[in-house]
């Protein structure tokens, strides 16, 4: 089974004071830490246990500055063979669009059973990217996967809906999934194969070499423009505490007995 | 006349809330440019949810066929790639939900309509279409603007708007399908209702909620515990549901339960609005999270910036002392 999973080298921005820069476009990140997007993370784990089951390869792609090959690096070492990004000044400021445009180049002329993307990024969350991907390629696809199983030509997948429904889908391969978080449990890397994928080579493309114009890519090629950031108004005047822990739990405890919450 | 067009959501024969959210905006949208609201409906014994819709546009775009039975987004593309084309509407709101998701953006590539998804609020502004949208899980919100277009497709976040009553009464308009190509290569098989459950979280007063924060499912005793003292049920956030240390059936938010308790304590939960959504209407809501800037405090009544492995223990036994003075002297 050939699968090709698309992943994201995102911030972690959880815990971090986030600083909006001087264009108000972007954020500063000298200061964080990025790893791989969450829900790729689980897209890779399914490929690696697919490929460990019915054999094949899996070939991971990203889209970033050099930085972005860490990602890379740590899906090779979770068992991916093959790894490819693509480079170029001009994809700054790109939407979802764009990415699965340039995705579409480069997956185009490559042979694959089955796409993996995540269902969303944590940093924009637009969730749009595989479905795109699928229409431009023109093939079937299904969203928030929760639980897949592979049959004659066709996966069987599992949808998460709201309020705790599922739907069970079938759609014939090649297909794209889009993986949704807590369909697996995401191995670790061992330190000898984190070595190993350090001497692994990654392919580096730049738009020239997947047939795109830089105005098809970038704020140019986008549907959605970024024209500001900002730090969002807090609608609910709640009563923030902090300082001595003691007097904090003291209050909240008046609180929850003005409130005859405490029986 | 310019047009604003909603696609109805609804499952198990029942509108969903979502509908009712999208038309709220739609009527602000279509008041502000001077144009109409229509619905369009898809489905198959739907007739009576289009009589509910018709207070609520000015037309109800009613479609019924066998094959739209069940949410196939394969048909519904079919069907309203049909609809747009006709009507050309300017606007077209889609949920940003499961089944939005699934065809919002194929409609997009298939269509050649720009996109923008998640929105919490769009508007026109110096003839650009404008949304406003989360970044960072919620951290930072950004303006953003669509590329110059005659038509434009947003997905609407949840729980954002207010479920007005409708004001005005319009007419169901049913159309009949266009033409639908068989579909081979993407099947519904079946939905899926949660199993049976052991504890009901969404019927208690008091619900005590752990979030990532708690590091490890080793630490969880210390929200049973406080859960305990205050006669609570222990419930969660979707990270530990997926890391397998509580069942699904404690899991609050949009893909998990809705509450609405007395009593939410949100612990170690950053407030992204998957969980929001499943809490926000809480009648207190206290929260806790190292972070300062974590978007749990946009909606929580109360909140204690700290370290809850410092923060429980002292919690659980103040309220402990609380309760037995309490006791003491009745």
């Amino acid at each position: 089974m050939e699968i090709i999973v698309c992943v994201k080298h995102v911030p972690e921005t959880a815990e971090a004071d986030l600083v909006i820069d001087e264009s108000r476009k972007r954020i500063k990140t000298e200061d964080l830490v990025f790893d791989i997007n969450e829900w790729d993370e689980y897209a890779l784990e399914e490929a690696v246990l697919l490929k460990e089951k019915y054999g094949g390869s899996v070939t991971v792609i990203t889209i970033g500055p050099e930085d972005a090959e860490d990602t890379l690096r740590k899906c090779l070492a979770k068992g991916a063979d093959k790894a490819i990004r693509v480079t170029d000044k001009a994809i700054e400021g790109s939407d979802g669009y764009a990415i699965a445009k340039i995705l579409y180049n480069v997956v185009k002329d490559l042979r694959f059973d089955l796409i993996l993307c995540g269902a969303q990024a944590s940093d924009d969350g637009y969730a749009v990217v595989g479905v795109m991907l699928a229409s431009l390629l023109g093939i079937p696809y299904a969203t928030m996967v929760r639980k897949m199983e592979i049959g004659d030509g066709v996966a069987k997948v599992t949808r998460e809906l709201e309020d705790g429904l599922e739907e069970i889908v079938e759609v014939k391969l090649p297909a794209v999934l889009t993986i949704q978080t807590g369909i697996n449990k995401p191995r670790y890397a061992s330190i000898m194969s984190i070595r190993r994928a350090r001497q692994k080579e990654i392919s580096v493309l730049d738009l020239k070499a997947v047939n795109l114009a830089e105005d098809e890519v970038g704020e140019k090629g986008s549907w959605v423009i970024v024209d500001e950031l900002f730090v969002p108004v807090r609608k609910k005047k709640g009563e923030i505490l902090s300082g001595d822990l003691d007097q904090v739990v003291s209050k909240i405890v008046e609180v929850m007995k003005e409130r005859g919450v405490l029986k | 006349m310019r047009e604003i067009l909603v696609l109805a959501e609804h499952r198990l024969g029942k509108l969903r809330d979502i509908t009712f959210e999208m038309l709220t905006k739609g009527r602000q949208l279509a008041l502000e440019a001077g144009a109409t609201l229509s619905i369009a409906l898809l489905g198959y014994g739907v007739e009576s949810l289009a009589e509910e819709l018709a207070d609520y546009a000015d037309e109800v775009l009613l479609i019924e066929e066998k094959r739209l039975e069940n949410f196939n987004s394969e048909y519904y593309q079919q069907v309203l790639s049909h609809i747009i084309l006709e009507r050309k509407p300017e606007v077209i709101f889609l949920g940003h939900t499961s089944y939005g998701l699934e065809l919002a953006p194929a409609l997009a590539i298939k269509l050649n309509i720009p996109i923008v998804t998640d929105v919490i609020d769009v508007y026109f502004e110096d003839g650009k279409f404008m949304a406003i949208r989360d970044f960072y899980g919620g951290k930072l919100q950004a303006k953003v603007s669509l590329r110059k277009s005659t038509q434009y497709i947003a997905t609407i976040r949840p729980g954002v708007f207010k479920a007005e009553k409708g004001k005005r009464r319009g007419n169901v308009n049913k159309l009949s399908p266009p033409d639908l190509t068989d579909i081979t290569y993407k099947k519904f098989i079946e939905l899926v209702k949660p199993p049976a459950e052991a504890v009901d979280i969404s019927t208690a007063d008091i619900v005590v909620a752990v979030g990532r924060g708690i590091g490890d499912a080793k630490n969880l005793h210390l929200i049973e515990e406080l859960s305990n003292v205050l006669g609570g049920v222990v419930a969660c956030s979707r990270p530990i549901v997926d890391m397998g240390w509580l069942p699904k059936e404690r899991q609050v938010g949009i893909s998990g339960k809705t509450v609405k308790p007395k009593l939410y304590l949100a612990v170690g939960i950053s407030g992204q609005f998957y969980h929001v959504y499943g809490m926000m209407n809480s009648e207190l809501i206290i929260a806790i999270n190292k972070d300062p800037h974590a978007p749990i405090f946009n909606v929580a009544d109360y909140g204690i910036v700290g370290d809850l492995f410092e923060i429980l223990p002292r919690l659980t036994k103040k309220i402990l002392e609380e309760k037995s003075a309490g006791a003491s002297s009745q």
